[in-house]
C-alpha cells in the first residue's frame, strides 16, 4: 500500500477513535480532535505536494524533446520582416534646406515630408550566411516617390579565424554614424561633417568587406572594406556630383585596375571601465580615386569616441548618459579641370582639405524620455590663393538640441531645434518633428 | 649522445605534461543570471560561466556592448532564454561573435525554454496589446519545476560538449535535484496555507511562480505587457485590490518601487521587493537561495496582511 493510502487509513482510523476519548472530557476532547484534523490536513497537503512533485520530476525525466516549431510562431517564417516609416514636418528660417540639410533622409521641406520609409528583411540563408534587404521609400522635396536599393547584402556566420566577410552593397564601416540608419539616429538629421564629405546617402557601395576579432584581453576588430568609387553615394571619389566640392567638369576615369577602387580600413576597440561605463574608440580611413583627373586622389580619416553610462537598475535601459563624437578631416587633390560654371575656364590644381565633426551628448532622462545636445563645425583649410571656395565648403557650425519621446519600443516622437551659422549663408534657425513607428520584427539594437 | 636525444626528451616531457595536465575549463556565457546559477550548479568546477544581463538590470533591455561579443566569442556554451526575452539584443551580439560553437543548433548551444510548457502564448500577433512575446511569456524559471527540466537540459548539453566530464555533470545534476526536490516541498508547504491568496505585480513576470504555488495574480501595474502604467489603469488596480482585499503587491529591484508605493498607500497594502534574479537582493546569490528569499518574503506578506 502506498504512503498516501496508510496515511488516509490512519487518519481514518484516528477518526474513528476520537468519540471514544471525547467521553472523558467534552471540552478537551473537542480542542484534540480539532488538532487531530488540523494535523491530518497537513499531512494530506504535504503528500498532495510530494505526489505532484513526483509527478512533476516524471515529466522532467522524460528525454528533453527538441521543439520542432516554436508555439505562436507561423512555420515556414525563414526571414524577419521589419518596416520603419518616418514623417518629419518643421519650419526653418532658411530658403535652401537642400543645402541646409545635407543628409537625404532629413527633414528638407517646410510642412510635412516622409523622409523615409524602410522595409527590411534579414535572415539566414542557410548554415553559412546570414541575408540582409534595406529597401527605402521616401518623398523628395517636390513630393515625388523615390525608392532605392539601399543595402543588400550577404554575411558569413562560418568563417575560421575570427573573421568574417560581408558581400554586396552596404554602408561602409567608417566611423560610428556612417553605419547606422537613420531610425537609429539621435537627431533627426545627418550629422553635418559626414554630408559634407561623404553625401547625402553616406558612403556606401558594391563590395566586400573583411573583418578580424582580434585575440586580445579587449574588444579589438579590424575591418577592410573594397568598394566600387563611383556612384552618387561615394561623392568624395568618382561620383559625377564631385562637382560640389571642386566646381569643375567631372572627367570621365574608368576602373582600369586597383587604383580605381575605394578602401576603407577601420580599427576599433572597446573597454568596460565600470560594469555601468564603456568606452568605443574607433580610427577609419577612405582612400580612393576622385574625378578630376586620370590620377586625382582623395584621402578620408577620421577618429571616433562613444562612452556610454547606464544605471546598473537600469529600467527598459534608462537612464543613460552617451557621449559620441567624430572628427574628421578630408584631402582632396583636385586635377587641373575645366570649371562647371563657364566650361571653358581652366582651374588650376589644387588641394582642397576640410576638417571637422560633431559632438554629441544623449540624456536617457527616465524611461522612454531621451534629452539631447549636439555641437558641429565644418571648415575648409584652403590656401589663401585658392581660386574657389564651394558653397557646400563654406565654414559652419550648427547647434542642436532635442527631445525624444517614445511612447513604446516601437514608436518615437521628436522635436529638434537647430542653430545654423554659415560664413556665407548667415544665421538661420530650424525647428523639426519627427514621428516614427516600427512594424514587424522587434530589431535587436546594435551599442 | 646525439642532438636527437634531448629532441626527444623534449618532445617526451610536452607528451607527459599534455597527458597530466588538468582538463580545461568550459567557458560557459549565460544570458540571464538565473540561468548562469544553474549552469554553475550543474558545471562545479568544470565550469566557469559567466552572465550577459546583470541581476539588477531589466533584462529585455540589456546593451549589446563589445565585451559581451568578445565573452560570447570565446564561449564553448551559450545559454539563452529561447523565448525571445533577449530579443532586443541577443541576436545583435551573436552577428558579431562569430563563434559556431554556440550557433542555433550546435552541442553548445543551450535553449533554456525547450521542453518548458511555456504559458500566455499568443494566438495572433498585435502590439496593441502590449510587447507581447510571441513564443509565451519568457519568466518561467521561478517554476522550480522548469529549473529542473532545464538544469537537466544543461547538463546533457555540457555533456555532449565535454563527454570526458559527463559523470560529473550527472553527479551534479542528482545532488542539485536531490536539494531542489527537498526545497520545492519546503516551499509548497510554506505557501500550502496562502492557496489562492490573491496579489499584484508590476510585470506579468511572476505567473509561473503563481501557478506553480497556487497564488491568483488579480493585475499588473503595467496595463499591457511593457507598456507604462497610466493614472486610468492604476486606479482600476486600485478599486481591484480594495475590492478584493489585496494588499501585496510585488515589484522587481529595476522596476517602477515609486508606481507601486502610490497604489499601496491607497490600498493600506505592502510593497515586496522581489527579484528573479540570483544576486540582484542580498543573501540571494542561487537558485535555491533566490527561491528561498521569495518564499519567505511571500509568506511574511501574506501572513501580516491576511
Amino acid at each position: 500500500m502506498s504512503r498516501f493510502g496508510t496515511t488516509l487509513c490512519l487518519g481514518a482510523l484516528l477518526l474513528g477513535a476520537g468519540p471514544l476519548g471525547a467521553q472523558q472530557a467534552p471540552d478537551s476532547a473537542a480542542r484534540s480532535q480539532q488538532r487531530m484534523l488540523d494535523s491530518l490536513a497537513t499531512a494530506l497537503r504535504v503528500l498532495q505536494t510530494r505526489l505532484d512533485s513526483a509527478l512533476d520530476a516524471r515529466r522532467t525525466e522524460a528525454p528533453v524533446v527538441p521543439v520542432a516549431t516554436a508555439p505562436g510562431r507561423a512555420p515556414g517564417t525563414y526571414m524577419n520582416v521589419s518596416f520603419v516609416g518616418l514623417t518629419a514636418a518643421g519650419l526653418s528660417t532658411a530658403r535652401d534646406l537642400d543645402r541646409l540639410q545635407l543628409g537625404d533622409h532629413d527633414p528638407r521641406a517646410r510642412g510635412f515630408t516622409i523622409p523615409n520609409a524602410e522595409l527590411a528583411l534579414d535572415g539566414a540563408v542557410d548554415p553559412y550566411f546570414k541575408g540582409f534587404v534595406n529597401l527605402v521609400h521616401k518623398l523628395d522635396q517636390e513630393s515625388e516617390t523615390v525608392v532605392e536599393l539601399e543595402e543588400v547584402y550577404v554575411l558569413t556566420t562560418s568563417l575560421p579565424a575570427n573573421l568574417q566577410l560581408k558581400i554586396g552593397q552596404f554602408f561602409a564601416e567608417f566611423g560610428r554614424h556612417n553605419a547606422q540608419h537613420p531610425h537609429s539616429w539621435a537627431f533627426a538629421d545627418d550629422a553635418m561633417m559626414l554630408g559634407r564629405i561623404f553625401g547625402a546617402d553616406g558612403l556606401r557601395g558594391q563590395g566586400a568587406r573583411v573583418s578580424w576579432l582580434l585575440p586580445t584581453p579587449m574588444f579589438a576588430e579590424a575591418s577592410f572594406t573594397v568598394l566600387n568609387s563611383a556612384g552618387e553615394t561615394t561623392t568624395s571619389f568618382r561620383s559625377l556630383e564631385s562637382g560640389t566640392i571642386h566646381e569643375g567638369i567631372p572627367v570621365d576615369r574608368e576602373v582600369r585596375g586597383l587604383r580605381e577602387m575605394l578602401y576603407v580600413p577601420r580599427f576599433s576597440t572597446s573597454f568596460d571601465l565600470t560594469a555601468s561605463q564603456t568606452l568605443v574608440l574607433g580610427a577609419s580611413g577612405a582612400f580612393g580615386p576622385n574625378n578630376t583627373g586620370p590620377d586625382a586622389r582623395t584621402r578620408i580619416e577620421g577618429v571616433d569616441l562613444f562612452w556610454k553610462w547606464k544605471s546598473p537598475r537600469a529600467r527598459a535601459g534608462f537612464p543613460f548618459v552617451t557621449f559620441q563624437s567624430e572628427v574628421l578631416t578630408r584631402r582632396y587633390d583636385a586635377a587641373s579641370r575645366i570649371a562647371a560654371r563657364d566650361s571653358v575656364t581652366v582651374l588650376p590644381a589644387a588641394v582642397l582639405k576640410d576638417v571637422g565633426g560633431y559632438a554629441q551628448v544623449q540624456w536617457g532622462i527616465r524611461p522612454l524620455l531621451v534629452a539631447a545636445v549636439r555641437a558641429e563645425v565644418a571648415q575648409n583649410d584652403d590656401p589663401a590663393a585658392a581660386a574657389f571656395t564651394a558653397t557646400e565648403r563654406e565654414d559652419r557650425n550648427r547647434y542642436s538640441t532635442n527631445l525624444t519621446w517614445f511612447p513604446t519600443e516601437f514608436s518615437k516622437v521628436r522635436v529638434q531645434y537647430n542653430f545654423d551659422r554659415r560664413a556665407v549663408m548667415g544665421n538661420d534657425s530650424s525647428l523639426w518633428f519627427q514621428f516614427e513607428f516600427l512594424l514587424g520584427s522587434h530589431a535587436a539594437h546594435k551599442f | 649522445m646525439t642532438f636527437r636525444t634531448p629532441l626527444t626528451l623534449l618532445c617526451g616531457v610536452a607528451l607527459l605534461t599534455a597527458a597530466t595536465a588538468p582538463p580545461r575549463t568550459l567557458n560557459v556565457v549565460a544570458t540571464t543570471p538565473d540561468l548562469a546559477v544553474l549552469a554553475k550548479a550543474v558545471g562545479g568546477d568544470a565550469v566557469d560561466v559567466k552572465a550577459l544581463a546583470k541581476p539588477t538590470e531589466d533584462p529585455h533591455f540589456v546593451d549589446a556592448k563589445p565585451s559581451h561579443i568578445l565573452t560570447l566569442n570565446r564561449a564553448d556554451v551559450l545559454i539563452d532564454g529561447g523565448a525571445e526575452l533577449e530579443l532586443g539584443w541577443l541576436p545583435a551580439l551573436l552577428e558579431s561573435a562569430r563563434n559556431t560553437r554556440i550557433a542555433a543548433g550546435a552541442p553548445g548551444r543551450v535553449s533554456a525554454a525547450q521542453g518548458v510548457k511555456l504559458i500566455e502564448v499568443p494566438t495572433s500577433f498585435d502590439r496593441s496589446r502590449g510587447d507581447v512575446h510571441g513564443l509565451g511569456n519568457p519568466h518561467f524559471l521561478l517554476d522550480p519545476v522548469n529549473a529542473r527540466l532545464i538544469a537537466a537540459n544543461i547538463a546533457q548539453h555540457l555533456s555532449a560538449v565535454d563527454p570526458d566530464r559527463a559523470a560529473d555533470y550527472r553527479a551534479n545534476l542528482k545532488a542539485f535535484l536531490t536539494v531542489l526536490d527537498a526545497k520545492q516541498t519546503e516551499w509548497q508547504t510554506a505557501l500550502a496555507p496562502f492557496a489562492n491568496a490573491k496579489i499584484v505585480t508590476y510585470h506579468r513576470d511572476f505567473v509561473y511562480l503563481a501557478e506553480r504555488f497556487k497564488l491568483d495574480v488579480i493585475a499588473t501595474l503595467e496595463p499591457k505587457p511593457g507598456i507604462a502604467p497610466s493614472p486610468a489603469h492604476l486606479a482600476e488596480v486600485i478599486s481591484a485590490m480594495k475590492a478584493q482585499q489585496v494588499r501585496v503587491i510585488l515589484v522587481q529591484t529595476f522596476q517602477n518601487r515609486r508606481t507601486a508605493e502610490t497604489v499601496a498607500r491607497q490600498t493600506n497594502g505592502v510593497v515586496l521587493d522581489l527579484s528573479q534574479q540570483p544576486g540582484a537582493l542580498p543573501g540571494t546569490d542561487t537558485y535555491v537561495t533566490m527561491m528561498d528569499s521569495i518564499v519567505r518574503t511571500l509568506v511574511k506578506a501574506l501572513a501580516e496582511t491576511r
